[in-house]
């Protein structure tokens, strides 16, 4: 048994255990909630199974020893690494807070994840490593990027939790702030979904994401297109906006406060902020400092990683000297995460740089 | 008069610099114009970010928007003057909001820790309290047994009805947020060491060719103090592949015209001399000098006399010990078959060196054809001997990001502290414990108070573990 083999049984895992999770909440039956832990950590296993046996197979194709043949070096394996540590972050605080509601929010993300790297074509065959990467530094650098961007990911879903928990108005700012956001994310999957359909089913199998994002929507060379994909965006978030209250009555259901939501939001960030200062910015410069000649560029993914550092060192900050609690910090949390989805993903699919390893 | 105006003055200033709007705002200034600034290519050709703006917001305004900001220094803004004045305002605003608040950490820290009233332990943050039968002096020995291994150094009065234990751990944690702030300091000030010291060029280096001064990104003009010759270079590919897997420079230092350091640098191996690095950033092929290179080839006869030679384009050689003429009479760098099958060149950098050799005996031609460098089955010729293809020398070049940077160092000790001051700032509290003893008819009251300046939680843990402990100990002693 290969690698490929483990990583569908991971993906099929997570999307049982999001049913599960949903049944679960719906019915609140003990069991159903061990079942669905169960198959959780059965996903997770597996999935640990299926990354240590691809960074063997990496290791045996490289033949350059075990530690520089982190398969982590291109955005599918970054995506799997990703979920990984997002399960791992999830089980952690199941067990810390003897609260499941939670994993019918973030099973979902893992499974639509895993289910977006099988549809969207990134390539999922090793690839050789270009020379720039061969270097004892790409380990620590990328795992704990990735660490501390599952626990950033933590924080934004919980902090999105306690801003539809906690807002009920629809002239209120926090309620008007997070339909948008939400709405918006809401659009660019189904923007890269409409992608995927025209131009991976219909017309050729092996061309990179980045050669048709937004090609058949936004960025559509005819201007009705256009027209038509930017008003649908207009509802999207109108809708969103005009229903959002839907969602809190969802959430209620789950059995968790506005304090323990605010209290995870806030240990998410605080555990993935010294992570991400350390390996990403610290180590990183270290290593450009070793390959490029200079440990710091201007690099957009370097730009944006220091403004991603930047606004959760403000949420820090604004929790710790002003005693913020609650909606204020919630929003600087959840604007931290799209800074980190844009520094992780916006960079590689949209800007050009140093940093181009992750889009193919 | 004229001082107290002056002192006002210095406060304005300073009130200025503490205040935390000025810290959001300076904040909000430098992400968004960082955010302009990874939009636009820095350094970059006009009208690729021309291209980026006419798609951004159409063709009428893409020019005339990159005219604005080209003239307010977007195209190269992170070294434009305003870019660093936001930066050292920041680091001026980080000063002094630390400054402001450090003499209240200094006072918490040293304030000594002294026994509390029963009122105010029952109103700090965690509070527990225990009954315990029996008198003092049995309740005692429990509690100091169970205090024993509690990890803190307690202290201890007696009081009116009893004792009072208290103590704190983890005080200086709280100069941990004020290291972190140092450490961008220390940064910062690498950094400038860095810009005003030392300096970053490029150099393309022929095999063969020696340098002793180098173009700054400045366009100045540095000597070295030494001279670098670039003795080879090479580029190793994957498989069959043109994508590269490694490539190499041979280089050698020379001061006084003296060989004084060599070593083979590759990417992410970087060589350094006197304070000067030299990275292996790229490569490329020269090409008016694309058929003045020497061939480098290993020549094996059937029955195994080697001879190495060093030819050009138009030499002949002597195949050891037999009567086979060869002469070099073409050369591709990058050769490729055509459907048709002929053969053709598809670029000019070396990503595939072909020669054409023929071989005649005696004066006339018996075969010919290429020989692939890339291709070791192409070296054998018909009769069983062979002509190995180690090397086109001398029509490639090396591409080496030269710096010399006297304040990495300072940048790495900034780096340093950052870690060990995030660290403690966030994994180590300071967390302070009262108990108070008392005895009431044959009884004995515990009262446990504790506070924490974070981790509530896990103080809350501990607290309980060492309720548990002290009755644990009783029921064990019945």
């Amino acid at each position: 048994m290969d690698s490929s083999f483990f990583f569908g049984l991971s993906t099929m895992a997570y999307i049982f255990a999001m049913i599960t999770y949903i049944t679960y909440l719906a019915f609140r039956k003990n069991q159903i909630g061990i079942m669905a832990t169960t198959i959780t950590i059965i996903g997770f296993v597996s999935q640990t199974l299926a990354i240590i046996l691809r960074w063997n197979e990496f290791a045996e194709l490289s033949g350059m020893g075990f530690l520089r043949s982190a398969p982590f070096t291109n955005l599918y394996e970054s995506l799997v690494f990703f979920v990984w540590c997002l399960i791992l972050g999830y089980l952690i605080i199941e067990f810390k807070f003897k609260n499941r509601s939670f994993g019918a929010f973030i099973t979902p993300i893992a499974g639509l994840a895993l289910a977006f790297i099988d549809i969207s074509g990134v390539s999922k065959e090793i690839q050789p490593l270009v020379p720039a990467l061969k270097s004892n530094w790409l380990l620590a650098h990328v795992t704990m990027s990735f660490i501390s961007y599952a626990a950033f990911s933590l924080s934004f879903s919980t902090g999105l939790m306690y801003l539809i928990l906690t807002t009920s108005k629809r002239n209120e700012f926090s309620y008007v702030f997070w339909t948008i956001t939400l709405s918006i994310f809401l659009v660019i999957l189904i923007a890269m979904g409409i992608d995927f359909l025209t131009f991976k089913v219909m017309v050729k199998p092996d061309i990179f994401i980045k050669s048709y994002l937004f090609k058949s929507t936004f960025l559509n060379q005819t201007v009705a297109v256009r027209i038509i994909s930017w008003l649908s965006c207009l509802i999207i978030i109108l809708l969103t906006w005009r229903y959002g209250y839907v969602l809190k009555t969802i959430i209620e259901k789950f059995n968790l406060t506005p304090e323990i939501l605010d209290e995870i939001t806030y240990k998410s960030i605080a555990i993935g902020f010294p992570i991400f200062t350390l390996g990403g910015l610290i180590f990183g410069a270290i290593w450009a400092d070793q390959a490029w000649g200079k440990y710091w560029s201007w690099d957009p993914k370097e730009t944006w990683s220091l403004i991603t550092w930047f606004i959760y060192a403000f949420y820090l900050h604004g929790r710790m000297l002003r005693g913020w609690r609650g909606k204020k910090v919630a929003i600087v949390a959840v604007i931290g995460f799209t800074a980190v989805m844009f520094t992780y993903l916006g960079v590689n699919l949209l800007l050009s740089g140093l940093h181009s390893y992750g889009s193919q | 008069m004229s001082e107290e105006k002056k002192k006002n003055l210095i406060d304005k200033i300073w009130d200025f610099f503490a205040s935390v709007k000025l810290a959001i705002i300076l904040f909000a200034l430098i992400a968004t114009t960082s955010i302009v600034g990874t939009v636009l290519e820095q350094r970059a050709d006009p009208t690729r970010n021309i291209q980026i703006l006419n798609r951004l917001f159409g063709e009428s305004l893409g020019s005339s928007i990159f005219s604005i900001l080209d003239k307010l220094g977007f195209t190269d803004m992170y070294h434009s003057w305003w870019f660093i004045s936001l930066l050292v305002l920041f680091a001026i605003n980080l000063i002094i909001c630390s400054l402001e608040r450090l003499p209240r950490a200094l006072n918490i820290i040293k304030e000594p820790l002294s026994p509390l009233t029963e009122e105010r332990i029952k109103r700090l943050q965690i509070v527990r309290t225990i009954s315990l039968k029996g008198n003092l002096e049995t309740s005692r020995e429990l509690i100091n047994n169970a205090l024993k291994t509690s990890g803190f150094n307690w202290n201890e009065v007696k009081e009116e009805k009893g004792y009072q234990y208290y103590s704190q751990k983890g005080k200086y944690s709280r100069l941990g947020v004020y290291f972190t702030h140092l450490s961008i300091l220390i940064i910062l000030i690498g950094v400038i060491l860095g810009i005003s010291l030392g300096f970053t060029g490029f150099i393309n280096l022929p095999e063969g060719a020696a340098t002793s001064v180098i173009i700054t990104n400045n366009e100045k003009e540095i000597p070295l103090g030494f001279s670098i010759r670039c003795d080879n270079f090479d580029v190793e590919f994957y498989g069959r592949s043109d994508m590269p897997k490694e490539y190499r420079s041979w280089l050698t230092i020379f001061k006084n015209g003296k060989a004084v350091k060599r070593k083979a640098i590759v990417v992410n191996d970087p060589l350094t001399y006197e304070g000067i690095t030299f990275y292996q950033a790229s490569f490329g092929t020269l090409p008016n000098n694309l058929n003045n290179g020497i061939f480098i080839f290993r020549v094996i006869s059937k029955d195994g006399i080697k001879s190495d030679l060093k030819l050009r384009l138009g030499d002949s050689f002597q195949i050891p010990s037999s009567t086979l003429e060869g002469k070099i009479i073409d050369f591709s760098p990058a050769l490729r078959i055509d459907q048709q099958g002929r053969p053709f060149t598809y670029t000019n950098q070396m990503y595939n060196p072909a020669v054409y050799i023929n071989f005649y005996e005696s004066g006339k031609l018996k075969f010919g054809g290429w020989i692939l460098r890339r291709y070791p089955e192409t070296w054998l010729l018909p009769e069983g001997h062979r002509v190995e293809f180690h090397d086109y020398w001398g029509v490639e070049y090396t591409g080496l990001q030269v710096r010399k940077d006297p304040g990495v160092w300072v940048v790495y000790l900034g780096c340093i502290i950052m870690s060990i001051g995030l660290f403690i700032a966030f994994f180590i509290s300071h967390r302070r414990i009262w108990i108070k003893v008392s005895e009431d008819k044959n009884n004995t009251t515990v009262i446990i108070g504790g506070t924490t300046n974070k981790n509530k939680t896990a103080f809350e843990e501990k607290i309980d573990k060492l309720v548990s402990k002290i009755v644990q100990k009783r029921e064990g002693g019945r």
